[in-house]
């Protein structure tokens, strides 16, 4: 299976912040084995989309980046430290999904901002004023300022993710990882939400974009990783996130479907539109001869990079 | 041999261990059958509240006059019921919920009896007397976990499904709401039939160790519910013919040989067990190293 | 009339008595500062599982003349590493592990003191016994609670993230495997203390109810605390002083308050009561701005 070589080039800039896979190997106790050899690198100032269908390893992903599981072979570096290293110095945000959040917890908006700065307080997490500083500005930024002394429950779907968002900036993690950001969320959210990845992208952050919101990935991100129980592919989305490259990836449990002919045009044009999704918003592609339907039914190629 | 064969039936020629002993058999096969539907369901929590729960039912069946398996039925329902309304009206967690209500009532029923002169003995009711069960006591419980025992047989297949994936039930047009409230009322008849033998304290023993071990050796459900009974069965012999031996309280003794028999599962079941993991993973190891 | 209120004094002039409540309240208030966690997980059974499990511990303890502390702590030990094995190997849901570990274990306890009643009063291991405590048993029961009550005004912010957002926890390097055995061993010395107020069956309210009460009081977590461990320090304190008009059932009474306050606080609370949200025409949970 020939990858991108980009997956295998050396890190020449040591600098942070950065996520470095290599060989990633992770085996459960119960004998399944979530992801093999997987390996990837990714520096400052990306947006990078991971991407597979349902059980195909990106949690698995991130719990390896978490320190969750240990993996069976290979390494994860961030910023060059070990994993372990690297979170007990708040390189690492991760804004977790909503159905993982237990939306009872007696807990105002402005103390979860104030949990990401736990990491920089005392032993005792007495806030100073630079910590209730941050917290204000975070709020501020993703604009929930008059809702934090709601209960979280209290908000509505967009505004519960900008919590954990506004968390993840008053941590300054340098290493921002989002699990399925746009589930349930309004459009008015996922513009805002992007717009500020971007602004963090110019700040040189460094964000792992777990989705299913295939659509969204051509806008706003620069590479994406694929997977399904290893990597598929991982290098800029141009290259990477093609309609070949898809299918494969999802072996068919996307729903795609085609507009051509006399459907879509009034004259002989051949183009095609394709329209693929799992589950969130499709992506589209339009032009190129549509592939044969039995092409399709040969489960065995590779990945296609340009 | 016949010192064995002494052993064993030695204790029973006296009638008050053959009562005993038909009490427990009968308890166990009722409990078996039930704790395969409680294990799979995620139930243990459940059961364990509507054991310790009857006993303020128990206090007040008999300051009326009652028979007091009513009593301790009514408790055991109300409790679940109770929980179920709580949980639907506030955001405190079901489990949390159920902690409470049957706590609470536990605690209301010890303050209840240490007010009320009953002639029941405390010990009794929480660890069971099945060395001084009554005719009468052996014609309730037979009854009782008759009863129960006929209506989950005829219903066993309808109790699976809702058991296993309760949508799919709803989408096949079972009456969901009929089956859940019913294994209620199946579960709190089977506590209230087992306070004799067992007392409320090891009821939930009874309740998960037979349906776990019948877990471990089969797939099939079809399959879990005879081993679970068969289980059970001779746990419940075995158990009380070591009581009388020692000299020891006879529910603990068969909760210890039921645990013994799953500890013996747990290791040797043919596809599920530890030993049959162990020799899998070595033939794995080598067959892997085989190949590369 | 007169004679009925200096009935109400006569238990503070016992020193029995006065000892009672003082460590009722004591228990009560550590108990109830460890339930604001567990209420939020649900892991009510966990909770009486582990006061189950240290029965035979505390028997075998009382047998051998040992201090029970250390039976006990040995008894939920072997609970804790039964469980962890069973759970990891088998395909058997958690309830049901638990479930299957602590009742064997209890049952042994009942085993044991049904051989050798004369030194396990399995009443008093099952309901409890304040009114009757030994001075020595007293005195490790208060130093097990002063000693968790003080670790957990250390550790209760690291625990609420932890449990709130274990990865994000992590990520701002918690080390959250510690705390969380810090935690269970504290639960597990607060049940063992627990044992003695209200006896084995009624821990797991000790560890739930105030909690749960606090919770439907307040959105603050540290408020939740501060309500809870009230609750649970002056209900016990009441309830041991009740006891003593009541003959004994010190755990009952305890209970029963702590559970009346939770129904009072259920309809009542202003704000998550059901009254209250009748009232605003909404069921409790969708408290929507």
């Amino acid at each position: 299976m020939d990858a991108p070589n980009r997956a295998y080039a050396p890190l020449i800039d040591a600098s942070c912040p950065s996520i470095e896979v290599r060989d990633l190997t992770v085996t459960y106790p119960n004998g399944v084995t979530a992801m093999r050899a997987a390996s990837f690198d990714l520096g400052p100032g990306t947006i990078c989309a991971l991407v597979g269908p349902n059980g195909s390893g990106k949690s698995t992903i991130f719990k390896a980046i978490m320190g969750f599981v240990r993996p069976s072979r290979g390494e994860i570096r961030l910023c060059g430290l070990p994993v372990e290293q690297a979170l007990k110095r708040n390189i690492v945000a991760y804004v977790p999904q909503s159905e993982d959040v237990d939306w009872n917890f007696p807990v105002l908006v402005e103390t979860v901002v104030m949990m990401g700065r736990y990491g920089h307080m005392n032993f005792l997490r007495n806030p100073s004023r630079t910590d209730r500083m941050k917290v204000d500005a975070a709020l501020e930024r993703v604009g929930l300022s008059a809702y934090r002394h709601h209960q979280i429950g209290e908000l509505s779907g967009g505004q519960r993710k900008r919590v954990f968002v506004a968390r993840a900036l008053a941590q300054e993690g340098t290493i921002i990882l989002l699990d399925e950001p746009f589930t349930g969320v309004d459009v008015k959210t996922e513009t805002a939400i992007i717009g500020l990845l971007r602004e963090l992208r110019a700040s040189g952050h460094l964000m792992l974009v777990s989705t299913h919101n295939l659509g969204s990935v051509p806008d706003f991100c620069d590479e994406v990783v694929l997977v399904n129980r290893k990597v598929l592919a991982a290098g800029p989305t141009a290259e990477v996130f093609t309609q070949k490259n898809l299918e494969i990836a999802f072996g068919g449990v996307l729903r795609d479907f085609e507009l051509g002919g006399r459907a879509l045009h009034e004259d002989d044009d051949t183009r095609r539109v394709t329209v693929l999704t799992d589950d969130e918003r499709p992506l589209v592609f339009y032009g190129g001869k549509a592939r044969r339907r039995k092409e399709a039914e040969n489960g065995t190629r590779e990945p296609e990079a340009k | 041999m016949t010192m064995l064969l002494d052993w064993i039936v030695g204790p029973l020629s006296y009638p008050f261990m053959q009562r005993a002993l038909g009490v427990s058999l009968l308890v166990a096969a009722v409990c078996a059958v039930l704790s395969c539907y409680l294990v799979l369901k995620g139930w243990s929590l459940m059961g364990d509240a509507i054991s310790h729960a009857v006993l303020p039912g128990i206090v007040i069946a008999y300051v009326l006059g009652l028979p007091l398996a009513i009593g301790a039925f009514a408790a055991g329902l109300s409790c679940a019921l109770f929980t179920g309304y709580l949980k639907e009206n506030s955001r405190v967690k079901e489990d949390t919920v159920m902690g409470i209500v049957f706590s609470g009532m536990f605690g209301f029923g010890l303050v209840l009896f240490t007010k009320v002169e009953t002639d029941q003995h405390l010990n009794h009711i929480l660890f069971g007397n099945v060395l001084g069960v009554t005719v009468r006591d052996l014609v309730e419980t037979a009854i009782i976990a008759g009863g129960t025992l006929l209506i989950v047989l005829l219903k066993r297949r309808d109790l699976l499904l809702y058991c296993f994936d309760p949508n799919q039930a709803r989408a096949v047009g079972l009456p969901v709401r009929v089956l859940h409230y019913g294994l209620l009322i199946l579960l709190s008849l089977t506590i209230v039939s087992t306070l004799k033998a067992v007392g409320i304290i090891l009821v939930i023993a009874m309740l998960i160790a037979p349906g776990a071990t019948a877990y471990l050796l089969t797939d099939r459900f079809e399959r879990m519910l005879p081993i679970a009974v068969a289980v059970a069965l001779a746990s419940a012999a075995l158990g009380t013919i070591i009581s009388f031996h020692m000299d020891a309280a006879t529910g603990a003794a068969i909760v210890l040989v039921q645990a013994a028999v799953f500890v013996l599962a747990f290791l040797f079941a043919p596809k599920h067990g530890l030993y049959a993991a162990w020799r899998r993973s070595r033939s794995f190891s080598q067959g892997a190293s085989e190949s590369l | 009339m007169s004679a009925l209120f200096t009935e109400l004094f006569v238990p503070f002039s016992y020193d029995y008595m006065l000892k009672a409540m003082w460590v009722s309240a004591l228990v009560g208030a550590v108990c109830a500062f460890l339930s604001a966690y567990l209420m939020l997980k649900g892991w009510s059974l966990m909770g009486d599982a582990l006061a189950h499990s240290i029965v035979p511990g505390v028997a075998g303890a009382y047998i051998l003349g040992a201090p029970f502390a250390i039976g006990a702590f040995f008894a939920g030990l072997l609970a804790a590493l039964g469980m962890t094995f069973v759970k990891a190997r088998t395909r058997l849901r958690e309830d049901a592990v638990i479930g299957l570990v602590f009742t064997t274990l209890f049952a042994l306890g009942l085993l044991m003191a049904s051989i050798w009643p004369t030194s396990v009063s399995i009443q008093t291991i099952v309901l409890g016994n304040i009114l009757a405590i030994s001075d020595e048993d007293a005195f490790q029961v208060v130093v097990i609670a002063a000693i968790s009550l003080g670790v957990m005004v250390f550790i209760w912010k690291d625990l609420m993230v932890t449990f709130f957002d274990e990865s994000h926890a992590r990520s701002i390097g918690i080390n959250t495997q510690l705390l969380k055995i810090v935690f269970f061993t504290l639960l597990s010395a607060c049940t063992v203390a627990a044992l003695q107020t209200v006896g084995a069956c009624l821990v797991i309210a000790m560890v739930v109810t105030p909690g749960a009460t606090a919770y439907l009081l307040t959105d603050r977590f540290g408020w939740l605390i501060v309500i809870a461990v009230a609750l649970g320090a002056i209900t016990s304190f009441v309830g041991a002083y009740l006891s003593y008009f009541v003959d004994g059932a010190t755990g009952g009474v305890i209970v029963t308050l702590q559970t009346l306050l939770f129904l009072a606080a259920f309809y009542l609370a202003p704000k998550h009561g059901l009254i209250a949200a009748r009232r605003r025409g909404l069921a409790p949970e969708e408290v929507a701005a």
